[in-house]
């Protein structure tokens, strides 16, 4: 290592260790701990809002990000660093955020330089919470099928339709969105817009999950007034952005549903038990082992991509390929949980249940969603097969 | 951890891949098939001892090129892709890394640089039933004398040196030694191998315990997953060309779904898996504290992988990938045996398992 990142290491690691607070430095027990910030969001835990606060500031959330809009600023290598040494201390995620994950890396390439003032900074420090209005009842997979109308209202867009299953869209400030402008064409004729939730004429309805939580919702825009300055993009240059955003939100998202911080090994060694050193069910042991050998596998092969990244390979094609390993993992994970925890893991709620019972039965149901959000598993191993293996339809 | 070739590296890569395109297609196997050599063509190890791959990684004081496990790894891919039968993997990996992990001083001078030169062949001999069992040898040594038997051995029909695995130590044993039977196997991968029957043979003891014998297994397993990974990729790459030229309901196989998928989850499970094994190899040269677990984990993950990508060629490729005629059998065969050495993916997940604590 050079003497200066070996200097930004021993720097981070005296700030961490002034800076983050004890109980961030603690596992997170469920879905429930994760902090996504935005206007009204409240905190469970002082510290928690203390934590994101100190990170945000320094733009430790989006550390790759340009500094003039509220980034880290850091170098691919320093910010390895600022990882291995937040994982040293077992430090939480101070902000989990769509904003981060999806819409920020696209503003960055896609948005004027007003838009990216405007919104970078406040997404680095957590200040608004958003979410992804893509999808629509008749929508999902053939997401470019999109009907939301918008028109060009001379000083502003007019926008009219209906989202579905907007994770979080109760909760969020704002919501970035794809809109037909043009209904003659059907790629060409989306734009992507941003647009603040609290205009007139936008309301959300939650619906309930398999899990028993609602993190999605139905969007409703009734003649909803939108400035024009809040195009990213040309007009009817949408669809580029959108899959670009796909892009990133299929290599982030295999994370999303991992909610219990248990491990397989330890829950089977609990509930299961062993003899002589090995896990009792040798059937359940062996597709455990063929588990965690797919799970470093899968850890490997990200750090691989990175690596090749780094070194000026196109690994572009390995999201959707990610997409599919990662939620198929997870979903794996969870059931062979399931499996090992026995009845422990089929509480719904109440006294009989430990707090980690319910998270393993909540997560499992949850992973459930893995294959499906973000285009579904389907969706994109035929990405994989066109786009990668160069297999085309001929129909 | 390093997963991308240095310059060095990937200019031996880019010359095994075309050298064994031109040298070694997989006819050249099926020609040594055909004539009942059984593995054998001194002709063509002749030439890969001449590009120095007979001595990767022997250091250069025994005559070797001294450019490591990473570098060997991506010959033995290379000759993977093209089912190279040659003593790449008994000799060059194996035997040589039981002589550079267990050789007495006097060992080395001797034999190394005749390995690296590639004038004598080396092997290991591990097992002794049916399945891989290392800690299971019934070897006996009793003055200066070995007594036991050793089943399927890798090129055991062909090595000029026989490395003999015990429960807890290793021995050199000359192949014309008096009291050594071979018996030649005929095997489903054309490539031979030999069962051993060692009665009072003559042999030297080497250095290290049961643990050496472990260390040098995980250089072949890994070695040999390095190889699979070859294997699999070329199967793959040859099924995926057949998807998008065979014809059949006036449209290429390729276009429809069901087989698009296959072929996509095919090619995300060798991906995986070949992150392993470079991270395997890498391992072997950083000397990791692991590398145990990177083995296991290698050799677990390309036996699934050449296992599926084998099944997967014949398939898709109909009737004709039934004949005899098509290349798709023999990198079946193949990968069958390369499975079972050195242990299965059952064997590796068990252990991996136990290396886990569970
Ligand atoms: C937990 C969760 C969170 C989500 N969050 C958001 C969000 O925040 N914002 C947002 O906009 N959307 C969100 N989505 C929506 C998600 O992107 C869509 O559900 C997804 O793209 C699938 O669309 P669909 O539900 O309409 O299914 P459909 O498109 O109707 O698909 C039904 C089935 O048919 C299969 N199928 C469809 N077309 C093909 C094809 N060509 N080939 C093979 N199979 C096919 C699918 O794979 C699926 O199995 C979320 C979904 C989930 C589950």
């Amino acid at each position: 290592m050079t003497k200066d990142l070996e200097t930004f290491r021993t720097e981070t690691r005296a700030w961490l260790e002034e800076n983050c607070p004890p109980s961030m430095r603690t596992p997170m027990t469920g879905e429930d701990d994760a902090v996504w910030g935005g206007k009204n969001y409240e905190f469970k835990n002082p510290e928690a809002k203390l934590w994101l606060e100190r990170m945000g500031a320094k733009g430790w959330t989006a550390p790759t990000w340009p500094a003039e809009y509220g980034g880290g600023g850091l170098s691919a290598d320093e910010n390895r660093v600022l990882q291995s040494e937040l994982k040293r201390i077992n430090a939480r995620q101070p902000l989990f955020s769509f904003g981060i994950w999806m819409l920020g890396p696209v503003l960055l390439e896609y948005a004027n330089e007003e838009q990216k003032k405007e919104h970078l900074p406040k997404i680095v420090r957590g200040e608004i919470r958003w979410c992804q209005g893509y999808s629509e009842p008749g929508a999902g997979s053939d997401l470019a099928g999109l009907q939301t109308k918008c028109e060009d209202k001379g000083d502003h867009w007019l926008i009219n339709g209906q989202k579905v299953w907007t994770s979080y869209a109760n909760y969020a400030d704002w919501c970035f969105c794809l809109v037909r402008t043009d209904t003659s064409v059907k790629h060409e004729g989306i734009s992507f817009v941003l647009i603040d939730m609290t205009t007139k004429g936008v309301e959300t309805r939650p619906i309930k999950l398999i899990s028993g939580s609602s993190p999605f919702c139905e969007t409703f825009f009734t003649d909803v007034k939108v400035p024009k300055h809040q195009m990213v993009g040309r007009l009817n240059g949408g669809w580029e952005i959108a899959k670009r955003l796909l892009m990133y939100e299929r290599t982030n998202i295999s994370g999303f549903g991992s909610n219990t911080r248990v491990d397989v090994v330890d829950l089977a060694k609990k509930h299961v038990g062993l003899e002589g050193g090995a896990l009792e069910d040798r059937d359940l042991r062996a597709r455990i082992a063929a588990h965690k050998m797919t799970e470093r596998a899968y850890a490997l092969s990200v750090q691989r991509a990175t690596e090749e990244a780094k070194a000026g390979g196109n690994v572009s094609h390995m999201a959707s390929m990610f997409k599919v390993a990662g939620a198929t993992l997870n979903q794996d994970r969870c059931e062979l949980m399931v499996e090992a925890a026995g009845n422990r893991a089929l509480g719904w709620a109440g006294e009989g249940f430990s707090a980690d019972d319910l998270a393993t039965t909540r997560g499992w149901l949850r992973s459930k969603g893995n294959s499906i959000e973000g285009g579904t598993t389907e969706i994109n191993l035929n990405v994989v097969a066109k786009r990668v293996l160069g297999l085309r339809d001929t129909q | 951890m390093t997963f991308t070739l240095n310059d060095e590296q990937r200019m031996l890569k880019d010359a095994a891949r075309d050298f064994f395109r031109e040298q070694a297609p997989v006819t050249r196997l099926r020609k040594q098939r055909d004539e009942k050599k059984n593995g054998r063509d001194p002709d063509l190890w002749r030439e890969m001892a001449a590009m120095g791959w007979a001595g990767v990684i022997i250091p250069e004081e025994f005559g070797g090129v001294g450019l490591g496990y990473v570098a060997l790894g991506a010959v033995l891919e290379e000759g993977g892709r093209t089912l190279v039968a040659s003593p790449l993997h008994s000799s060059a990996l194996a035997g040589a890394s039981a002589l550079l992990l267990a050789g007495t001083d006097a060992q080395k001078q001797e034999w190394l640089p005749k390995i690296a030169a590639g004038e004598v062949t080396a092997t290991i001999a591990i097992d002794e039933g049916a399945h891989h069992a290392p800690t299971k040898s019934k070897m006996k040594f009793d003055g200066g004398k070995l007594t036991g038997e050793k089943k399927y051995v890798a090129d055991g029909h062909i090595a000029d040196l026989i490395i003999v695995a015990g429960a807890d130590a290793l021995y050199l044993v000359k192949s014309d030694a008096a009291g050594l039977t071979r018996r030649e196997l005929i095997t489903a991968d054309s490539r031979g191998a030999a069962d051993l029957k060692f009665e009072g043979v003559a042999a030297q003891k080497m250095n290290g315990g049961a643990d050496v014998i472990d260390a040098i297994l995980d250089r072949a397993r890994i070695g040999l997953a390095a190889e699979m990974v070859g294997q699999a990729s070329e199967a793959f790459e040859i099924t995926s060309e057949y998807l998008k030229t065979r014809r059949q309901f006036g449209q290429v196989i390729g276009g429809f779904q069901a087989l698009q998928h296959r072929a996509a989850k095919l090619f995300t499970d060798l991906e995986l898996t070949r992150s392993c094994v470079l991270a395997a190899l890498d391992a072997l040269d950083r000397n990791s504290n692991n590398i145990a677990e990177y083995a296991s984990l290698a050799k677990a993950r390309a036996s699934e992988t050449v296992h599926l990508a084998s099944n997967e060629m014949v398939q898709l490729h109909g009737g004709i990938g039934m004949t005899d005629e098509h290349d798709a059998g023999l990198y079946l065969k193949r990968a069958r045996v390369a499975e079972a050495l050195y242990g299965g993916a059952s064997f590796h997940r068990d252990r991996y398992a136990s290396l886990l604590g569970f």
